[in-house]
């Protein structure tokens, strides 16, 4: 860890970071009034995944690449999703959701981890249910899982031990988010 | 002739000495075989189980250590009766409650003999109890969890040592006073002890299903020392035996004036009797002063509650219930063997073990042949109650132990050694060095109607040159030997924590299975837990800021608040909001006056900061928890007492 430590103090970036941070605490220590907001700066930020979309197809971010043949790494070898959404399952799927999930994921938006809005068009929903039931192993195994684990800089997706029947009421309620 | 007597003499030097010279080699070249083979008995290899677990007190640290046998590898530092700023035990709100007592809230304790919960006289592996000594409590530890749930105190006792030992049935967990004192405690000469000090024998019940402890009688004793017990099982199930010493009822000098009695005794308490007469109303209810303090799995809290009376049972007002077995010189250890049959008294001062019949000693009893009477309580016939004697087995006896094939083992803390013995024939089988002045000695399955085999490891109380130095104050040593055959082998020293006394070993098997990986978010009752970010929330009470916060790889909800003001009293209840095994988070802020909190996966633990000074301050995750654990962190801003900065909370989102 200390090495780890000493590794990151090292990288330009980090060091310039840290640099922000202790400037602005400087700043703030000059009183408890208000004070104003002082731009920082900006130092090769990295652009919004939303920002390019690049030529080349294998450098489509992990996010947006569709996959709808990929079933995952894990517990579940095939869901049938009905016609209809079962909206009782939805429901149930929302509130495990809202419990368990949203520490780190939002319907609306990227927030630690992608949004699942829209997730079926882009996966499979096996796919979807392995990585919410198995994630440690998707991450080592399954190519798609381990580019998101990039993306998303590193921050796992953390097993919360669903059952099989929560996971699947989630990908229920998934199917209802537009 | 003379010379062919002289010849065949010089022919049988050369003979012995060549014999004896091939010995030298034989064994030198077995002992060489023998170390390779040593090391493969206690190789459990990377990533595999031991087979054995062992629970070792951790003597004046306090607490209890979880080992692996037969590697010898420590796994996990369990707080009982001490602070562990480790894991926020004795720190944290929620935990505070578990040290409380009588005398107040007491930071440290002296933990001495773990002993597991049984079923029908066999090991079960559900609970483990372990007695404090100086401010005497007994707690029970969950050994799903491993976590301290419970911790009684025990009134009217004082150096609560021959305790925690468990009945066949884990009907009672048994604690017995070392010190006597007077009984309600009292302004008096310390001169006048002698027929005025009592001495507490304490039953405490266990509940079948909960292993909720509740006191059920206490037995007034004379004023001796009650140095260890154990149960009877089998046929004198019902039982319980505790050795005296001190029977001079000196309270001045006692390393001479305790010495001057030829025997002490044994104390036999018939429980059954006493229970049925407690049942039916008898004994008398006296006031007390003790805490009852139990930690609820759901709440992840910890309540103290002050008791105010306790039953105490006069002996001689139980007729046949206590009976004293003669027992030469100040005997220490009192251990009965798996039958039940024999109970071993194990003299300090005596150059012999004595073991008594309990066949004899109910027949002793049955027709009524006593020898005389101690405040009322009848003392049996020393030669009626023998069952035999082992002669000189070594110098200072402690603790005897069985391996439940008719084999006993006694620790010499004079002569350093582990002595085996046959029960029934009372003769030396096998001597075997320690290294130095052995203790307690532990077999798995120790206190139990069926012994576990296989191992048996020594508790040494000196260690000297045996590890590395690290100056004047060393970890002690504990020696782990084969006893599978015919001679016991030793194969494996290693450190142990604090000051072992007892340790409590068994099979991992059954406690494996039912160890528990994470505490249900579903099941946390919580008052203070998040779950979401809409239950995360700061607010203000008075000067009392409760700060409802989650943590998930890898931040803290919220991680900027704002409104804190300098003699605010802040609680920072944290909830992990992770289900997933061993993925604690930590928590951590500058300034904090106590320690960190260690938070499992499900878990929601609150920690208190006074805030002195005006400033932004961080606090950070203190558990290494992913690959963005350095980015696990918050600012929390201070300002003046008389500022009136409005509370405020955000994540990922500059504060408003």
């Amino acid at each position: 860890m200390v090495i780890f430590l000493w590794y990151k103090l090292n990288d330009m970036k980090t060091t310039l970071k840290l640099m922000t941070v202790l400037f602005t605490i400087l700043l703030m220590s000059c009183g408890g009034k208000e004070e104003k907001k002082k731009e920082g700066f900006s130092y090769d930020k990295k652009a919004t995944t939303e920002q390019k979309e690049t030529p080349k197809a294998e450098k489509t971010p992990a996010s947006k690449r569709v996959d709808l043949t990929n079933k995952g790494v894990g517990p579940i070898t095939s869901v049938d999703l009905g016609n209809e959404i079962d909206q009782n399952m939805a429901t149930h799927g929302a509130d495990v959701f809202k419990k368990m999930c949203t520490a780190c994921h939002r319907a609306n938006k990227k927030f630690i981890g992608p949004s699942p809005t829209g997730i079926l068009d882009r996966r499979s929903p096996e796919w979807v249910m392995n990585m919410i039931l198995n994630p440690d192993e998707m991450v080592q195994k399954d190519a798609l899982a381990k580019d998101l684990l990039i993306e998303f800089n590193g921050s796992p997706m953390a097993n919360q031990n669903l059952s099989e029947d929560d996971a699947r009421a989630v990908l229920e309620y998934f199917r209802t988010l537009k | 002739m003379k010379t062919i007597i002289k010849s065949t003499i010089a022919l049988l030097t050369v003979l012995i000495a060549f014999t004896s010279c091939n010995n030298t080699t034989k064994s030198d070249r077995e002992s060489g075989a023998l170390a390779s083979n040593v090391a493969e008995k206690v190789y459990v290899a990377p990533g595999e189980h031991d087979e054995f677990y062992a629970f070792i007190s951790g003597g004046y640290s306090g607490n209890l250590t979880v080992y692996g046998l037969p590697s010898g590898r420590m796994f996990k530092e369990i707080p009982v009766f001490s602070q562990f700023p480790t894991s926020g035990y004795g720190y944290s709100e929620e935990t505070k409650p578990m040290l409380n007592t009588s005398h107040g809230f007491i930071p440290w304790g002296d933990s001495h003999h773990p002993d597991i919960s049984q079923t029908n006289g066999e090991i079960d592996g559900r609970f483990i109890f372990i007695n404090e000594n100086n401010t005497p409590r007994i707690a029970k530890i969950d050994l799903k969890t491993f976590e301290t749930t419970e911790i009684i105190e025990v009134p009217n006792s004082a150096g609560n040592h021959s305790s925690s030992f468990v009945t066949e049935n884990t009907e009672y967990v048994v604690a017995g006073t070392r010190f006597s004192v007077p009984i309600p405690q009292r302004d008096m000469p310390i001169k006048d002890y002698k027929g005025n000090f009592q001495g507490a024998l304490s039953f405490i019940s266990v509940a079948p299903e909960t292993g909720n402890m509740d006191i059920k009688f206490q037995v007034l004793m004379p004023g001796f020392n009650y140095d260890l017990s154990h149960p009877g099982r089998g046929k004198s199930h019902g039982w319980f035996f505790f050795t005296t010493y001190n029977t001079e009822e000196a309270s001045t000098l006692l390393e001479v004036n305790a010495s001057q009695n030829d025997k002490d005794f044994i104390a036999a308490v018939n429980w059954k009797k006493i229970e049925e007469y407690v049942n039916n109303g008898g004994g008398t209810m006296m006031p007390a002063d003790y805490a009852h303090n139990v930690y609820d799995e759901h709440t992840h809290t910890a309540t103290s509650t002050m008791i105010k009376e306790v039953r105490v049972v006069n002996p001689i007002d139980v007729p046949g219930a206590v009976y004293f077995l003669p027992t030469p010189k100040s005997p220490h250890g009192c251990d009965v063997d798996p039958s039940g049959e024999y109970i071993v008294g194990n003299g300090k001062l005596s150059a012999n073990l004595t073991v008594h019949s309990f066949t004899k000693m109910l027949d002793a009893i049955e027709n009524e042949k006593f020898a005389g009477e101690a405040y009322g309580i009848p003392i049996l016939n020393f030669e009626d109650v023998l069952a035999g004697v082992v002669e000189q087995p070594g110098l200072g006896p402690l603790h005897t132990e069985f391996d439940g094939k008719g084999n006993a083992y006694t620790t010499f803390f004079i002569s350093s050694e582990v002595v085996k013995w046959k029960l029934g024939t009372w003769e030396v089988v096998d001597r075997q060095p320690t290294f130095y002045s052995v203790g307690h000695l532990t077999i798995p399955g120790g206190n139990s109607g069926k012994p576990q085999g296989k191992y048996m490891f020594a508790m040494n109380k000196i260690t000297k040159d045996r590890y590395l130095p690290t100056g004047p104050e060393l970890e002690h040593s504990a020696q782990l030997y084969d006893i599978s055959g015919d001679k016991m082998e030793l194969l494996l020293d290693f450190p142990t924590h604090g000051e072992p006394h007892y340790a409590a070993a068994m099979r991992a098997d059954l406690i494996k299975e039912r160890s528990q990986k994470i505490y249900n978010l579903e099941d946390n009752k919580h008052p203070y837990a998040a779950f979401t970010d809409d239950d995360t929330k700061v607010v203000r009470k008075g000067n009392e800021v409760h700060i409802y916060m989650t943590t998930i790889r890898s931040h803290f909800s919220p991680d900027n608040i704002e409104g804190v003001k300098v003699g605010d009293k802040v609680y920072f209840h944290v909830t992990n909001l992770e289900q997933d095994f061993d993925v604690p988070h930590g928590f951590a802020v500058l300034g904090q006056n106590t320690s960190e909190l260690l938070i499992m996966p499900g878990q929601t633990k609150s920690s208190v900061w006074e805030p002195t000074k005006v400033g932004v301050w961080p606090f950070y995750c203190t558990d290494f928890c992913s690959a963005l654990h350095q980015e696990m962190q918050g600012y929390i801003r201070v300002s003046p007492a008389d500022s009136n900065t409005p509370i405020k909370w955000s994540l990922g989102e500059d504060i408003e």
